[in-house]
C-alpha cells in the first residue's frame, strides 16, 4: 500500500495506528492515537526502557522529547490533507515536571497553519491535563 | 582519572559500564566514542526500528533529539567533581538536514558554562564532520539535588 493510500483510509476511518504501525520509531515506543471528535491525544505508555534516570526514577528527556514530535507529526497527518510526512524544522522543548514511571499524554494545539509551514504547541501530561510535564514547539515544513 | 590511564581505556572503563546504567540510551544503543572535559561525542548506531519514514528509511528526530540529550548530560558529568542528579531543563534543536539511511549518527556536546544550579551545553548530530551537521541544539540542565555539591573555585560565575 502506497503511503499516501495509507493515509487516505487513516484520515477516513479516524484510526491512526496503521500509520503509526508505519513508522517503526513510533511503533517502538508504542504510541497509540486516540481521537474522539475534535479531540486528538497521542498516548506514550509506560515502558521500563523509557526510562533516563533509574534512580528517581524519571523518563529519559529524549523518550519525552521524541513522543512530543511524534505526537505533533501524527496531528498533522490526521490534520492536514498532506500526502508525505512533514518535516520538523525546529523543535523547542521546556521540561516542566519530571516524568513519572507511568502513561504519558499529549495534546497538540496547532498555532499557525501557513501554505507551507505548520507551527505547532504540544503539551505532555500525566496525572491531569493542567499539570504539563513537558511543553513542545515546533515548525514543521508541509509536503506536497 | 588516574595518570596511567590513556583516554581510551578511561573510556571504556567508566563511561561504557556508566553508559548502561541508563535503560532508555541503552535500549537504543548510545555509546560513548570519546568523553573529554573539553567535549563527548556519542555514537548510534543506525537501525530499522529507529526510522521515522518508511519510503526515504531516514531516522526519526525524535532519535536525534535522545542522542543529543544523552551526550549534552555526559557534557556536564565529564565537567562536575562528581555525579550530580540533573533533569533537563530547556532543549532546542534545528533540523539542518536528514541523517543518511545506514550511517552512524554520532552527537557532540560541549558544556560552556557551569554554575551551581544550571549547566548551559551546545551540540550537533552528525555523519562525518560536526562542521556538516545534521541537526544542532541548545540547552539548559538543572541540578536536582538542591544543594551544590561543587566547591567555590571549581565555579566561575
Amino acid at each position: 500500500m502506497k503511503f499516501s493510500d495509507l493515509l487516505t483510509s487513516c484520515r477516513a476511518s479516524n484510526d491512526l495506528s496503521p500509520l503509526v504501525q508505519s513508522i517503526p520509531y513510533a511503533s517502538f515506543l508504542n504510541l497509540r492515537i486516540d481521537i474522539k471528535g475534535d479531540e486528538f491525544t497521542c498516548i506514550l505508555p509506560y515502558d521500563q526502557e523509557l526510562i533516563g534516570n533509574p534512580v528517581l526514577p524519571a523518563l529519559h528527556g529524549g523518550a519525552t522529547g521524541g513522543f512530543l514530535e511524534c505526537a505533533g507529526l501524527f496531528y498533522l497527518l490526521w490534520k492536514v490533507d498532506t500526502k508525505t510526512l512533514p518535516k520538523t524544522i525546529d523543535f523547542n522543548i521546556d521540561y516542566l515536571r519530571t516524568g513519572q514511571p507511568r502513561d504519558t499524554y499529549a495534546n497538540v494545539v496547532m498555532v499557525k497553519l501557513g501554505r507551507r509551514v505548520a507551527n505547532l504547541r504540544i503539551e505532555a501530561w500525566q496525572a491531569s491535563p493542567d499539570k504539563p510535564i513537558a511543553l513542545g514547539h515546533c515548525n514543521f515544513m508541509l509536503g506536497a | 582519572m588516574t595518570e596511567t590511564m590513556s583516554p581510551e581505556e578511561e573510556v571504556d572503563q567508566r563511561w561504557q559500564k556508566f553508559a548502561h546504567g541508563f535503560p532508555y540510551s541503552r535500549e537504543l544503543g548510545l555509546l560513548p566514542q570519546s568523553v573529554r572535559p573539553d567535549g563527548c561525542v556519542l555514537k548510534l548506531d543506525y537501525q530499522e526500528k529507529l526510522v521515522g519514514d518508511p519510503n526515504t528509511r531516514v531516522l526519526h528526530g525524535g532519535i536525534i533529539t535522545a542522542l543529543l540529550d544523552a551526550a549534552f548530560g555526559f557534557s556536564i558529568f565529564v565537567k562536575l567533581p562528581e555525579l550530580r542528579p540533573m533533569a533537563t531543563l530547556d532543549l532546542r534543536i534545528d533540523y539542518l538536514k536528514p541523517a543518511t539511511p545506514d550511517k552512524a549518527v554520532l552527537g557532540c556536546a560541549v558544556c560552556c558554562k557551569l554554575t551551581p544550579e544550571l549547566a548551559f551545553v551546545r551540540g550537533c548530530a552528525y555523519h562525518e564532520s560536526p562542521d556538516d551537521p545534521i541537526a544542532t541544539a541548545v540547552g539548559i540542565y538543572m541540578f536536582t539535588d538542591g544543594s551544590s555539591v561543587l566547591r567555590n573555585e571549581d565555579v566561575t560565575r
